[in-house]
């Protein structure tokens, strides 16, 4: 609570205090002198409503004649007017506490949003002519050498020249595991290094990097507004002065027409203004879609607007790309098969002998070999393009590569039919194995696609530039039935433009790429979920949804948020229209008195702000 | 041009909605948004008028909150 909350708090605790006291006072002693008990009474009324009335008065001037403020001032001196005192008293008071709450939900999920605007850097310690200065992350120019202390933000994208650390990316991507950096690796701004100092070349300008490209994101989450949203918008617009026209109706009609009594049906009219504010409707759509996205952000999934969680929650299609998305996308060995000697002593000769090549498989071999490679072993090496290499290694003759070159230097093999890139080694004009590098499947592809199936995303297709055999191996892998392979990138996107056009309307189609490459896709979907997009601008940009890591179980997590928003913002709206509803029709018939009133004002506006701050609470 | 700005004791949902509204009837405004939950208010206007606009704004809000005040 802050200061101002606190203030209200104190206030409602005198103010209560004093009327139970004066209450209980003259319901014992039956004292009932009208004019001292209406000053008595007063000054718990003033005590708990000055500011209202001020508000009120002010309003008038200004020409806001039916505000709250304006409403709730009518109401309680009307209940005085009728000598209803401890109504009126009552009545602001529990007005008050109904605004206090929604004062102190919508401060809270607002902080939710400002923690994640803690990634923004307040400067950097930029080099300069061999002196270290603090400037301000946007004066940095692409290029200059930064450095960054332990404990520090990293204010922009940049790579590490010297230094070694670790680096907590939790801020951006809700991953708690410190990442290990070191020369030569890729730092994201807005992370925060650990222990090591660490000096790095920025690769961008701040603007363009991925903390202003994310605070730009949440900055303006809001102002891509949902239909609901907008409903409730437009609703408010017309409902008010309907309600207000019945009010007059209400006031005038009985006691012209059905010989009521003049202030009784005034009254009525009152109550009926309390009812109509569209208070509850007003706060507790937004304030759930805030929620939803605030929840999302911690995760890790940055979602662009409210729209975006009305698209997600209709996901009826998921299309996904392949390398990156549900696999690795890092080539590893996945199968060493050694007929003679070791699978280390094979690695150990096909890397060697690969050790002058930049070829992915090299660096696949060195990576699956995993200890520092003796040097001046390898005398000779040849490249056979097309073919794969032969390489004197320790005086021996190893040649690694495809079956071609088995064939080529007439050795006898042993067929594999494993799918992915298959590296065969002899040495000495003898077979003495192969090795299979293959992208590997994430981790939690599969636990994603059952999350999305039982989540009513019926369709899930994957698209891919790969070859057809590596394709339907992952595909099958996944239990994927749709798969289309060796396409390009414009055929990803007229294979999209035709899936859009066979979905039914009001259901949408997710695309999941790693934003390299399918930006016109991402856009296209009705929702562009790009994965591990935070070194890509183009990601960034084009997605309507960014997951900051790489972690597949996100994309049904994401899909599971946003239908639990939707399913809140419908309740709320049904609800509140509910209950107000069945008020106001008592109030047409003269029943409901101004206790329901600030019931169907404010307590429903209460109910509807604690369901909306459900969201974004997902296990 | 685009500019956003924070708004200060923005307290009602409704009268952010007002205030939307009336900023968007201004002349020379191309698209306006209140957020009541950032607290901010984005105006997209020409950078020549956009100090009367801002001008006219914080009237408008001053008349529906008295208290919300646009900083710049």
């Amino acid at each position: 609570m802050n200061s101002k909350q606190k203030k209200v708090l104190i206030r409602i605790v005198i103010s209560g205090i004093l009327f139970v006291g004066i209450s209980v006072f003259s319901k014992i002693s039956g004292y009932d002198n009208k004019l001292i008990m209406l000053i008595v009474y007063l000054i718990p009324y003033l005590i708990i409503g000055y500011d209202i009335l001020i508000k009120a008065v002010k309003n008038i001037f200004h020409g806001q004649i039916f505000d709250e403020n304006f409403l709730m001032v009518i109401a309680t001196i009307g209940a005085f007017i009728l000598k209803e005192y401890p109504e009126a008293v009552a009545v602001m008071l529990f007005y008050q506490v109904g605004e206090l709450f929604q004062n102190i939900a919508v401060h809270r999920s607002r902080k939710s949003i400002s923690d994640l605007m803690d990634i923004c850097p307040d400067y950097a310690n930029v080099e300069r002519n061999g002196e270290i200065e603090e400037v301000m992350p946007e004066e940095v120019s692409e290029g200059e050498i930064i450095v960054i202390k332990p404990g520090e933000k990293i204010p922009i994208d940049a790579v590490v020249i010297e230094g070694k650390s670790e680096i907590n990316t939790s801020a951006l991507t809700g991953e708690s595991i410190p990442r290990d950096v070191a020369e030569g690796d890729n730092l994201i701004s807005g992370c925060i290094n650990g222990r090591g100092l660490l000096k790095a070349r920025t690769t961008k300008t701040y603007d363009d990097s991925t903390v202003a490209k994310i605070l730009d994101l949440v900055e303006n989450s809001s102002l891509r507004k949902a239909k609901s949203e907008n409903f409730i918008t437009k609703f408010a617009k017309y409902y008010t002065p309907a309600v207000i026209l019945l009010a007059i109706l209400i006031a005038v009609i009985p006691p012209l027409f059905f010989n009521g009594i003049w202030a009784e049906w005034i009254e009525q009219a009152l109550i009926m203004l309390v009812i109509s504010c569209p208070c509850a409707l007003v706060i507790s759509v937004p304030l759930s879609f805030f929620g939803g996205i605030g929840g999302a952000s911690k995760k890790g999934i940055l979602i662009k607007g409210s729209t975006c969680i009305e698209s997600l929650s209709k996901a009826e299609i998921a299309v996904f790309d392949k390398t990156g998305t549900l696999t690795k996308g890092n080539f590893k060995v996945t199968e060493i098969y050694a007929e003679k000697y070791s699978e280390k002593e094979l690695l150990y000769y096909a890397s060697l002998a690969e050790s002058f090549s930049d070829h992915p498989v090299s660096v696949s071999l060195k990576e699956a070999y995993n200890e520092e490679l003796p040097k001046n072993v390898v005398s000779e090496t040849e490249e056979i393009s097309g073919h794969g290499v032969i390489s004197i290694v320790d005086g021996k003759e190893v040649a690694v590569g495809n079956i071609k070159l088995m064939k080529k230097i007439g050795i006898e093999y042993k067929e594999c039919n494993a799918v992915g890139t298959i590296v065969y080694v002899a040495i000495d004009k003898e077979f003495f194995g192969y090795i299979v590098i293959s992208d590997e499947i994430k981790k939690n592809a599969q636990a994603a696609l059952n999350e999305l199936e039982k989540l009513s995303v019926k369709r899930k297709i994957m698209l891919t530039g790969d070859r057809k055999e590596v394709a339907e191996n992952v595909g099958r892998n996944l239990g994927i039935k749709e798969i289309h392979s060796e396409l390009l990138p414009d055929g990803k996107v007229s294979f999209v433009e035709k899936l859009l056009k066979e979905k039914q309307k009001e259901k949408s189609l997710i695309f999941v790429g790693d934003g390299i490459n399918d930006a016109p896709v991402l856009t296209m979907a009705d929702v562009g979920i790009a994965m591990g997009g935070l070194g890509s601008d183009a990601a960034i940009e084009a997605a309507d949804v960014v997951i900051t890591d790489d972690n597949p179980v996100k994309i049904p997590l994401a899909v599971k948020l946003s239908k639990k928003t939707m399913s809140i913002v419908m309740q709320n709206i049904i609800f509140a229209l509910l209950v107000k509803g069945i008020i106001m029709i008592l109030g047409i018939f003269g029943i409901a008195n101004m206790w329901l009133a600030v019931f169907a004002d404010v307590g429903v506006s209460v109910i509807a702000i604690l369901n909306a701050m459900r969201c974004g609470k997902v296990d | 041009m685009k500019k956003v700005y924070k708004l200060e004791n923005l307290d009602c949902a409704n009268c952010a909605a007002k205030m939307e509204d009336a900023i968007n009837k201004i002349d020379g405004v191309e698209n306006a948004n209140v957020s009541f939950m950032r607290q901010r208010l984005t105006i997209e206007a020409d950078e020549s008028i956009l100090s009367e606009i801002i001008e006219k704004a914080q009237k408008i809000c001053k008349k529906i909150e008295p208290d919300c005040k646009i900083c710049f």
